[in-house]
């Protein structure tokens, strides 16, 4: 059997597979979170809590409201979204301006206070939620078992990264974001309602970390803390992509998701480090990440 | 500054004349003892607020007093950080008068203020904390190991499920000190029972990703693959492990330390089957049953051994108390060993020389969905009661020095 530095090669493809499905989540979370600083200049440490209130979301709907997973697929991040929406214009537009340290104080407070608010009605543990019966099971590749719904996932958020990359780079909605982070004043000189951009792009980027969490709920319990444990990992994705680059956030996601996986395979103890390791190098070499412009 | 002086040596002289006055042998006039537990973070449900309402039973049971003085209950999180939970065992006992601390959950922690108990002459209930360690080579004359530890859980699960025929062990072990006690404990169980280990893999706590590891284990051609960790690492682990079917593939799957609430948070459909080690259920017996539902209509979650455990621990403590008259933690410290231990939790339950209480443990299975009633705690069933000289460690073999 061929090896690679002693790993078996078809260990070795699965993975750099399992690597890619984590390298998905990664790259929806930091997606959004990227398109939010982008526009808002906020860094919003509320990220993690709104993935996790999207698996709570779809939790509620399926055991209140008997809503099955793609309904929930739909209908969470919607919900979420709305929330975001409520979130910018009530408790982050009046903070709009101020040094980047309030958002970031306010909205790592917000997360605290929803995951203490869940964790009190919910515990720690976490509730179960099936994997919808048409995505259960898997096939055989050869070299691994591939469940169904972990394909799903990678192929789900592969499309939505794509369709955002599309929508911000290739529409003329997108070309107006684009101008209105460059220089705002301008674009309203447009007539163009760039607060009102501004709201629905957090509700976007809201609703994009909710999907992620409806995409996770079958894989990992639906528990309070399943933000928290991911945010960090996502924030140095963002940074080692460059802080508000789109295509930055996606290939970085996926790449150290990768990286990530193979760190397992040779050094397991390493792996809850690599990602960091490699953002001091990144930040030491190119401080605007890898993507990013230097301003 | 004279004023200050004066004032001290009043002071002093009143806390001495309160000394000649105070109940029988209690000394500051008050029972104080401390839950020092995980309150928010992965242990919490089998720990946290449910152990202290445990403790709170157990007091409420001796009617709030013992030799009439009252008894306090003092709550603290300690993050499952070794030096945070040192730093609050210190601040109890010096500036609080804290007569004794329970549950303390998580073996470094656990470790860490097992020495602080030692030196300060403090009893140390332990019930949430693993590591087999705590009666060997770390053992105290303060500190008793109540509910369970690594090796009791290594020996009923590992030789039950080796001398099913399942020899070779994948382990995938939670990389700190109790992962580590568990895993040598393990080891030894699997290759007494005749099997081998052939591979194992470290990954730290609160890991969200089992799947590479799963795959490891997969490849590795063994029989079982034992989860040697605890709370949601062992939740996503036996979530992810039905996810690529291992188990339809014909590995065994052994989770270590598996709580009714890890199961609750599985659904049965996906845990069915899994075998693992309990040193208390809710549906044993009718006492069981009853001590349950109290707690049940109360804390809204039936309780987990660990819980159960502190209930216990916390009790018997107490009347040992009663019975010497006094709460200096040498006189209790004996009357408890010299006591059996009974109550709803232990029947006849013996503690040694180094501290470990020998009760009977439990080899639980979890039920398949069409096995279970409509209650959505019916989660389990006993497949064999063990007895406590058979699941725990030989007096002679942990290397405690309090042993001759």
């Amino acid at each position: 059997m061929t090896e690679i530095f002693g790993v078996p090669m078809p260990v070795l493809l699965g993975q750099i597979l399992i690597g890619l499905i984590n390298g998905s989540f990664y790259a929806v979370l930091s997606l959004g979170l990227a398109l939010i600083f982008g526009l808002l200049n906020i860094i919003n440490f509320a990220h993690g809590a709104l993935y996790m209130l999207g698996a709570f979301v779809a939790y509620w709907l399926l055991n209140l409201l008997g809503i099955p997973y793609w309904g929930a697929l739909l209908l969470a991040p919607l919900a979420v979204g709305v929330f975001g929406v409520l979130l910018e214009r009530v408790l982050l537009k009046p903070i709009a301006g101020l040094d980047h340290l309030y958002g970031l104080l306010l909205t790592f407070g917000l997360a605290l206070i929803l995951e203490g608010v869940l964790r009190d009605g919910y515990g720690s543990t976490g509730m179960p939620y099936a994997i919808p019966d048409g995505l259960k099971g898997g096939f055989n590749l050869g070299f691994m078992f591939m469940p169904t719904y972990r394909a799903w996932v990678i192929v789900a958020s592969l499309a939505v990264c794509l369709g955002t990359w599309l929508l911000v780079e290739k529409t003329p909605l997108g070309a107006r974001l684009r101008a209105a982070t460059e220089n705002p004043t301008l674009v309203r000189a447009f007539g163009i309602n760039v607060p009102l951009m501004i709201t629905l792009t957090f509700g976007f980027g809201a609703a994009l970390a909710a999907f992620a969490g409806v995409l996770a709920a079958p894989i990992y319990a639906v528990n309070p803390t399943m933000g928290a444990n991911l945010i960090i990992v996502v924030f140095a994705v963002v940074v080692i992509g460059g802080m508000g680059s789109i295509l930055g956030a996606i290939t970085t996601g996926f790449m150290l998701g990768l990286i990530e996986g193979l760190t397992k395979v040779y050094y397991p103890e390493g792996s809850a480090m690599v990602v960091f390791v490699i953002m001091a190098i990144v930040l030491l070499v190119k401080p605007a990440g890898l993507f990013g412009k230097a301003s | 500054m004279k004023a200050l002086l004066t004032g001290a040596c009043c002071a002093l002289a009143f806390a001495g004349l309160g000394g000649v006055a105070q109940a029988a042998g209690i000394s500051g006039d008050v029972v104080k003892i401390g839950v020092l537990n995980d309150q928010s973070g992965v242990y919490s449900d089998a720990t946290g607020p449910g152990s202290t309402l445990a403790a709170q039973m157990a007091v409420e049971e001796f009617g709030g007093k013992v030799l009439g003085a009252p008894i306090e209950i003092v709550v603290a999180d300690h993050q499952n950080k070794a030096d945070i939970a040192a730093g609050i065992a210190n601040r109890w006992i010096d500036d609080e008068g804290v007569d004794a601390i329970t549950d303390l959950p998580n073996s470094s922690a656990m470790l860490a203020v097992q020495e602080i108990m030692r030196n300060k002459k403090r009893i140390l209930l332990e019930s949430g904390g693993g590591s087999s360690d705590f009666t060997g080579t770390h053992c105290s004359p303060y500190g008793f190991h109540w509910t369970y530890d690594t090796y009791s859980l290594a020996k009923v699960t590992g030789s039950a499920i080796t001398k099913e025929g399942s020899k070779k062990w994948f382990n995938v072990v939670v990389d700190y000190a109790f992962g580590e006690a568990l895993n040598r404990d393990l080891t030894k169980a699997v290759v007494e029972s005749g099997g081998e280990v052939i591979g194992e893999v470290k990954h730290p706590i609160s890991n969200a990703d089992f799947s590479s590891y799963l795959l490891q284990a997969q490849g590795s051609g063994a029989d079982v693959i034992g989860l040697l960790n605890a709370g949601g690492d062992t939740t996503t682990a036996v979530k992810q492990a039905a996810e690529f079917g291992i188990t339809q593939a014909g590995q065994k799957l052994a989770g270590l330390l598996v709580f009714v609430n890890t199961i609750k948070a599985l659904g049965l459909d996906t845990a069915q089957g899994l075998q693992f080690t309990a040193a208390f259920y809710w549906d044993l017996n009718d006492e069981t049953r009853a001590w349950s539902q109290k707690f049940y209509d109360r804390h809204g979650a039936m309780p987990s051994f660990i819980q159960a455990g502190v209930y216990s621990a916390v009790l018997h403590y107490l009347k040992a108390i009663e019975a010497a008259g006094t709460d200096d933690a040498d006189a209790v410290a004996d009357m408890m060993r010299k006591t059996p231990v009974n109550d709803m939790f232990a029947k006849n339950g013996k503690i040694r020389a180094d501290g470990r209480m020998v009760h009977e443990m439990y080899l639980m299975e979890v039920k398949k969905p069409s096995e279970a009633s409509d209650n959505e705690w019916d989660l389990m069933k006993l497949v064999r009661a063990v007895p406590g000289e058979e699941a725990f460690r030989p007096l002679n073999e942990g290397g405690c020095p309090l042993v001759k």
